[in-house]
């Protein structure tokens, strides 16, 4: 399978804010924390209106094995709790509180005690943390692994290959002794023999760093990325760095790889060390919109507002994202919250937020060329117009994981990632009704044959 | 305008259809100053009396059938430049506006438009025409007035191919290289096509798989048979046809090896008209006949995805 490149394509970096160090916002009068800020169940709120809560409280506890907890990330008296509509279109559970300004530490902080597996991956459950990169799959789920023999690899993600952000590069220069004391905990209680450190070769201060940090240790190793697109994306990720392949249906584990992101790894450490859960985040404001692009902490809860109105943005942008260009989710309006997950704001200006009118196909086999999943977008499109389930299961849509590499090279301008999504669901609906009939005529002919 | 909101991605490459075929008329202007140099002005009559009815078609077609024009997209313009310059510098200009307008509205139009043609517009125009007008089209004779004092006895003569059909002498190869030679339009200069292939693999407009297969299948294939290899890949419409028409999107495959093969099954094609055909010329019939096995080598060379179990 060496013959094999998951392409990807070359796009613009514009990391103009590698350099700025992150600056603390001033804490906003009102911070609004959905309970669901991860992949899984919903966290449940644990406080009700005219609470008063601190700094680093618990506010709402996991609703499940696959969830994560949730605090507050000010100081201050609960609102409300209500449903708020998130950008995904769901209503979630929301504690809204106003602060005090006085950001007083919530008394139970203290850190953890952490001497074998079972402590560790119960601080990490406890200290909140997500997949920061940008899924927000929880970390304490991630990381229970039953087999510890099974883990060949452990990345380190540092690609941060979307346009823009640069809160990775910053956690990368800024944070680095909670990153390698982080590694040290993997080491130590995954039992993790081989370590990867994989960092885009944009980036060459943090590439540096990391193999003068590195250096004479056992079992790390820093693996310099080419800067293309998707580097990050996890498949891609582990075939670059290991040269595994994750088959469809499984785990990174079943190709002996857990991917974790720098900044999630970071925040374990600090966690570690302090006590203090995921309250704040650093985020990248920028985008075509932005005058003086920056870098942010932020308490979660903040509205992306505060940013704006922090990176001196007078006009309301006309469009504004969670996360960066290529991937990020447009956000209806900017009174939402920074979340767990949010690495960065893109705000896009009227020339780059209105999407271009698609033409015609022109089979020019440039989202085949460049899909590094390799599937066919031009045919999934095709499949999915003339509404050819067996086609769309053939062609392997499920596999696509929205890089938007097919869009953006498209020189008709077609909607190939939105297509890509319908028919995602279309198969698992095809699927899932092709299950039940399968069953029916199961039951059917064991009911036969018993009579 | 206030807060839009779509899916992802938001940002897009510059790269739009139109760009590409602003790039391929680029890429032909060198061997249409060429065609200039060799043929004189007529070449260019030529050339724009079928731009302007490829155009002419295509936007009549779409206004007739209320359908948004494409006319502003240049692909009808570069379907125009390759039917001309697939043309012998003599054919009466209605013959080549009536080409045109076959290129456009019976082979492109009438399937669909852009992206919908099965076969290659300027190919089978050019075919067409040859049935239809088989004296002009293979007229090559007609009094040339290049702007440099050309070699008449090499221009005024049957091709390059002809000749090697019948055992005749042939022409020296820098002439062959310059386009010194009796030929359409615009495939006698290798030197310009081959300068404008370039360019578009360096634009990225095309790849390099289907010509280089086209190409190195003819060569091979003729020192097999023991012919003459570079006389054969320097004449008729081979680098006309590598690099402009075995290229074209909509027409052959888009995975890589997909185009691969049909590169080579348009060299296979090709020498095998050349060798036993009763046509001295056998471009743009190998190049229609895979146009039609296209779909089939799409199926075969379908990318398998990675990590993808068998369903």
């Amino acid at each position: 399978m060496s013959f094999l490149r998951m392409t990807g394509v070359h796009i613009p970096h514009y990391k103009n804010t590698a350099d700025c160090v992150p600056v603390r916002l001033p804490v906003p009068d009102v911070v609004t924390i959905p309970m669901s800020m991860h992949i899984g169940a919903p966290a449940r709120a644990v406080v009700k209106a005219g609470d008063k809560v601190k700094v680093g409280q618990l506010i709402g506890e996991p609703g499940g094995f696959v969830s994560a907890p949730v605090h507050s990330s000010v100081s201050g008296t609960v609102k409300r709790v209500g449903s708020l509509l998130v950008s995904s279109g769901n209503q979630v559970q929301s504690v809204v509180i106003e602060t005090d300004k006085k950001q007083e530490v919530w008394e139970g902080i203290a850190p953890p005690q952490v001497t074998d597996l079972q402590s560790f991956l119960d601080a990490v459950r406890a200290s909140g943390a997500v997949g920061l990169g940008g899924a927000g799959f929880p970390t304490s789920v991630k990381l229970s692994v039953k087999d510890l023999s099974r883990i060949e690899a452990v990345i380190i993600n540092g690609a941060e290959c979307e346009p823009y952000i640069t809160s990775d590069t910053r956690t990368m220069l800024d944070d680095a002794d909670y990153i390698m004391q982080g590694i040290e905990y993997l080491q130590k209680y995954l039992q993790a023999k081989r370590i990867i450190v994989a960092i885009e070769s944009n980036k060459p201060g943090c590439i540096k760093l990391y193999k003068e940090r590195c250096a004479g240790r056992q079992g790390i190793e820093v693996h310099k990325l080419p800067s293309t697109y998707p580097q990050g994306g996890e498949k891609v990720l582990i075939y670059n760095t290991t040269g595994r392949i994750v088959p469809e249906g499984k785990l990174p584990i079943d190709a002996g790889a857990i991917v974790i992101n720098c900044t999630t790894l970071a925040f374990i450490a600090k966690y570690i060390e302090t006590g203090m859960p995921l309250v704040e985040k650093c985020v990248t404001v920028d985008g075509s919109a932005i005058q003086k692009p920056c870098n942010v902490i932020a308490p979660i809860g903040t509205p992306l507002r505060s940013l704006l109105q922090f990176c001196e943005v007078e006009d309301e942008p006309v469009k504004l994202l969670y996360g960066g260009p290529m991937m990020g989710i447009a956000v209806p309006d900017p009174d939402q919250p920074v979340l767990k997950n949010t690495n960065a704001i893109t705000a896009l200006d009227e020339k780059d937020a209105v999407p271009p009118e698609p033409t015609a196909c022109i089979k020019c086999g440039r989202c085949v060329a460049h899909c590094p999943m390799r599937l066919m977008p031009a045919m999934i499109e095709n499949a999915y117009n003339h509404k050819n389930d067996e086609a769309l299961e053939q062609l392997k849509v499920n596999l696509c994981m929205e890089c938007g590499c097919c869009s953006y090279v498209c020189p008709a301008k077609r909607h190939l990632v939105m297509v890509n999504k319908l028919a995602k669901g279309r198969l698992r609906k095809y699927q899932a009704a092709k299950k039940a009939e399968a069953e029916r005529k199961a039951a059917a002919a064991e009911e036969a044959k018993a009579k | 305008m206030k807060n839009i909101v779509s899916v992802s991605p938001h940002i897009t490459s510059p790269v739009t259809t139109r760009r590409i075929m602003l790039d391929v008329l680029i890429a032909l202007a060198p061997a249409l100053i060429a065609s200039v140099i060799l043929f004189g002005f007529r070449a260019l009559l030529v050339t724009l009396v079928c731009v302007a009815f490829a155009v002419l078609g295509e936007w009549g077609f779409e206004k007739i059938c209320r359908r948004p024009s494409t006319a502003g997209d240049l692909s009808a313009a570069v379907t125009g430049v390759i039917l001309a310059f697939n043309l012998p510098v003599g054919i009466p200009l209605w013959q080549a506006a009536f080409g045109a307008l076959v290129a456009t509205v019976v082979v492109k139009q009438l399937f669909g438009g852009i992206g919908q043609n099965f076969a290659n517009p300027a190919a089978t125009a050019r075919v067409i025409m040859l049935v239809a007008f088989a004296g002009p089209m293979t007229d090559f004779t007609s009094k040339v007035g290049g702007i440099v004092g050309s070699n008449v006895d090499a221009m005024s003569s049957a091709t390059v191919l002809s000749r090697m059909s019948a055992g005749g002498a042939l022409p020296k190869l820098t002439d062959l290289l310059l386009g010194n030679q009796t030929g359409c339009i615009g495939e006698t200069c290798v030197v310009a096509l081959v300068l404008g292939g370039i360019y578009l693999m360096a634009r990225g407009v095309i790849t390099w798989h289907a010509p280089a297969a086209f190409i190195g299948t003819v060569f091979v294939f003729t020192l097999l048979l023991g012919g003459q290899p570079v006389y054969q890949i320097c004449s008729g419409g081979l680098m006309l046809g590598a690099f402009f028409m075995a290229t074209d999107y909509t027409t052959t495959p888009p995975t890589t090896s997909g185009r691969f093969l049909f590169g080579l099954g348009c060299g296979l094609l090709t020498v095998l008209i050349r060798t036993w055909g009763n046509y001295a010329e056998g471009v743009s019939f190998s190049i229609l006949l895979m146009n039609i096995l296209t779909p089939y080598i799409t199926k075969w060379t379908i990318h398998k995805p990675v990590g993808g179990v068998k369903a």
